[in-house]
């Protein structure tokens, strides 16, 4: 029982680590602000979210468990808000989001 | 697969670095240390659990409400006259695509 949970918390943690890296990638890589947005967005709530998870199966004791649901939770709620807040501030401010029609005009 | 979910952290966050530091709009850099800040959330908890001292946990609960506060109040300020953009500052992002 005890390999198990050790095995199942790996996977959850490098599947987030995987993650993370790939938010990295998509945020360097990506042609426009709106599109960096959804790569931040992945690491933001699923990479964190894995991670988290993968840390509260190895956890000592119930009060850092506690602490880690914090955290989870202050994640989940807060990271969609800050972007949510960013890109409407972008928008409003006149950065368009780049269209397909002006790379290819009449097409 | 702490140390190695670590590391990985770490490329994460040296890549949203280079984002914040290359970023064309004043968006793009905010959307970076926006990342950054999450990432060191997550590496601060990791450290805790490498080193076997779960305690860093109250460190990054801080650190993530630093970091929401930070964003939200720069942004605040981003409607002054001094951060408008100019859509033609995003010319040079459209050329690179």
């Amino acid at each position: 029982m005890d390999i198990v949970i050790a095995v199942v918390s790996a996977i959850f943690l490098l599947l987030g680590g995987f993650l993370c890296v790939t938010g990295g990638v998509g945020i360097l890589r990506f042609p426009d602000f709106y599109t960096r947005i959804h790569a931040t967005g992945v690491t933001d709530t699923l990479g964190a979210g894995l991670i988290l998870i993968g840390l509260m199966l190895q956890v000592p004791d119930v009060l850092v468990l506690v602490k880690l649901v914090i955290i989870l939770l202050m994640t989940l709620f807060i990271n969609p808000v800050a972007t949510h807040a960013l890109a409407q501030a972008a928008l409003k401010s006149g950065l368009s989001p780049l269209l397909q029609s002006k790379n290819h005009k009449g097409g | 697969m702490l140390i190695a979910t670590t590391v990985a952290i770490l490329v994460a966050m040296f890549l949203a670095m280079i984002r914040g530091i290359v970023g064309p709009t004043f968006y793009d850099r905010i959307l970076a240390v926006n990342m950054f800040g999450t990432k060191t959330v997550l590496f601060i908890s990791l450290i805790g659990f490498v080193m076997g001292r779960p305690e860093f946990l109250d460190i990054a609960i801080v650190y993530a409400l630093l970091n929401f506060i930070s964003v939200i109040g720069v942004l605040h300020f981003s409607g002054s006259v001094e951060f408008r953009h100019d859509d033609h500052d995003n010319s040079t992002v459209e050329k690179d695509s």
